[in-house]
């Protein structure tokens, strides 16, 4: 499949859940997103690959609302969100993970967790006077939600212990814990495999899988093709911006510009 | 003697526990948050000032007074001086640290020379005198009135203590850290850091507004040179020996740096012949800072440090789990 909106038709007549149109975004002089294009369907997972330099994150930073793109549009389901800042994705359904995790490395593992917990009363300060039984009773099941996806991702023995200690591998997982307890529709991860043990990795594959399987959209970067082939059933392919080409693992593995821009050809 | 000892002692932590107020507000801002406040003297001022003029009777030749009872001068001070910081903080809470404590000194610049300016409103350098001070009826009995009015202010210290106890461990005082830990993680995870800092920024200036008029009662007196950048040092050198993000901690560095500021004081007097007294005067901030050195090398976090908030709602799922940690265990305390 070439390059151009080849996911806008597959949609079974309704919008794609994100939509990305004429994406460009400026550094100065330099366009490290520049025209890109791409959507991504309800309950697909679907990898983001492309050379160092490609413009993965900056698309990654532009969908999750970390950036505001210089010109182009941003949609999700349907509505316009571009200029919405980060802070509005997860009540957008969007939830991102780090390319390096972002722990609150002071706060245990717990709090990190009850961090992602959303229209929690108790963030706003006068309830914590005025509506202590609502605030103590979703405090309770944030905590039951939150230990059982500590459990999700093996950190369970850790919930107390400050994020701080924790390896990279887990950071990982702790972020990815963090944000399902927003319980998002979609998923952002930025190279969940980088930096990771064979067996971690094995561990993160499952968990990644689980999740698409529970219904969770799945948007991953990622530079370890093994991965990414035996995850995603669609693989977006950017370079120097742009979208070179997407399709299926294999397609894009045996496509010439792919293989061209991984070799230096394009990028 | 020993009655006078006490009424000494009841009058030192009566000044010790208004800095202390002082102290829980700067720790709301900075220990809990990381707002970068050096306007501290300015917050405080307001809250003075509008309480004094709320309270005093009516002065010839001045705006106000209102004669108004000292419980409502205290709560227009808070409400006043938590409004005036948060306009302030509407302009200024997107700045970076540093940018934001150029903002608050200035702010707190601008506040004491309007005091000294604005004479038909605020006295100028003549400040306001015969604020009403509580008890005022048994002034006569300086044990009961010193005993009477370290009652009251205990008494707003613990009530203060227990409520922002209970928002740093309320699902607020959780993302009041996360924000200060790392804010695009928090706003990731749908966190509107602006509305949150500016929150607590307000409240914890509020507090100082409220410190600063439980302050003017105490003495019966306010004047500009009150408000000088020194008592914002003084400010920070209680938290930080203290230790910042812990309630507790600001109260005793309060009460510890208070300490030193009258014990120095005490010997200033007693070494310096009376014309060497005022220069000798600034040995008093020296001293704090060689307290501060201290603390900064010996116990970096102060002497309390920041508590870890642990849940101790429910039990944890599994049966395998480590017990639960010591609520309140410092974030230095060694592990076994």
């Amino acid at each position: 499949m070439q390059a151009g909106f080849a996911t806008n038709d597959l949609v079974n007549g309704s919008a794609p859940l994100i939509q990305v149109s004429g994406l460009v975004k400026h550094f100065g002089g330099l366009r490290a997103v520049d025209g890109m294009s791409m959507a991504l369907r309800r309950g697909e997972m679907v990898g983001l690959i492309g050379p160092n330099g490609a413009g993965k994150t900056t698309l990654f930073n532009l969908i999750a609302g970390a950036l505001k793109p210089t010109s182009g549009e941003i949609r999700i389901a349907d509505i316009e969100i571009s200029d919405e800042g980060p802070e509005k994705r997860i009540g957008r359904g969007v939830g991102r993970t780090f390319q390096i995790p972002r722990p609150f490395p002071e706060m245990t593992v717990l709090e990190n967790v009850l961090t992602g917990a959303q229209n929690q009363s108790g963030e706003r300060f006068w309830m914590n006077f005025v509506g202590t039984g609502r605030v103590a009773a979703e405090e309770r099941a944030a905590l039951e939600k939150a230990r059982a996806l500590l459990d999700f991702v093996l950190l369970a023995k850790l919930q107390n212990e400050p994020a701080r200690v924790l390896s990279g591998g887990q950071r990982k997982l702790l972020e990815l814990a963090r944000i399902l307890m927003a319980d998002p529709e979609v998923v952002l991860l930025d190279e969940p495999a980088a930096g990771v043990n064979p067996t971690l990795l094995e561990f993160i594959i499952d968990r990644v899988r689980t999740l698409n399987g529970q219904g969770k959209t799945i948007l991953l970067i990622e530079h370890n093709m093994e991965m990414v082939a035996r995850l995603c059933g669609r693989v977006v392919v950017m370079a120097a911006g742009k979208l070179l080409t997407e399709g299926t693992p294999a397609e894009v593995s045996r496509h010439p510009a792919v293989v061209s821009a991984y070799l230096g050809g394009v990028a | 003697m020993i009655l006078d000892l006490m009424a000494y002692g009841a009058f030192f932590l009566t000044m010790a526990l208004t800095y202390a107020i002082i102290c829980l507000g700067l720790n709301v801002q900075w220990g809990q948050t990381g707002l970068f406040n050096v306007g501290i003297a300015g917050f405080v001022a307001i809250g003075a000032y509008v309480s004094a003029l709320l309270t005093t009777p009516d002065a010839p030749g001045r705006f106000g007074g209102f004669d108004m009872p000292i419980a409502i001068g205290w709560l227009g001070g808070a409400l006043a001086t938590g409004f005036a910081t948060f306009l302030v903080g509407a302009l200024t809470i997107r700045l970076r640290a540093d940018y934001l404590a150029i903002a608050t000194f200035g702010v707190a610049v601008a506040v004491q020379l309007c005091v000294l300016n604005l004479e038909p409103v605020t006295g100028g350098p003549f400040g306001i005198s015969f604020i009403p001070r509580p008890f005022a009826s048994v002034a006569g009995n300086p044990s009961l009135f010193s005993a009477l009015n370290l009652a009251v202010l205990a008494a707003i210290v613990i009530l203060l203590y227990l409520a922002l106890e209970r928002l740093a461990r309320s699902p607020w005082g959780r993302v009041l850290r996360a924000i200060r830990e790392d804010e695009t993680a928090a706003l990731a995870l749908g966190k509107n850091a602006v509305r949150l800092r500016l929150q607590a920024f307000a409240i914890g200036g509020a507090i100082m507004g409220l410190a600063g008029a439980t302050q003017a009662h105490f003495i019966g007196f306010i004047a500009p040179d009150n408000y000088m950048p020194t008592l914002t040092f003084q400010v920070w050198a209680m938290l930080i020996v203290g230790g910042s993000g812990n309630n507790r901690g600001a109260i005793l560095g309060a009460v510890v740096v208070w300490g030193i500021w009258a014990v120095s004081a005490s010997a200033v007097s007693t070494v310096f012949p009376t014309e060497q007294q005022a220069r000798a005067a600034s040995l008093q901030i020296v001293m704090i800072g060689a307290a501060l050195c201290a603390i900064l090398l010996l116990r970096p976090r102060g002497i309390l440090g920041e508590v870890r908030m642990f849940h101790r709602v429910g039990p944890a799922t599994g049966n395998d789990q480590p017990p639960d940690p010591p609520v309140n265990e410092p974030l230095h305390a060694e592990k076994p």
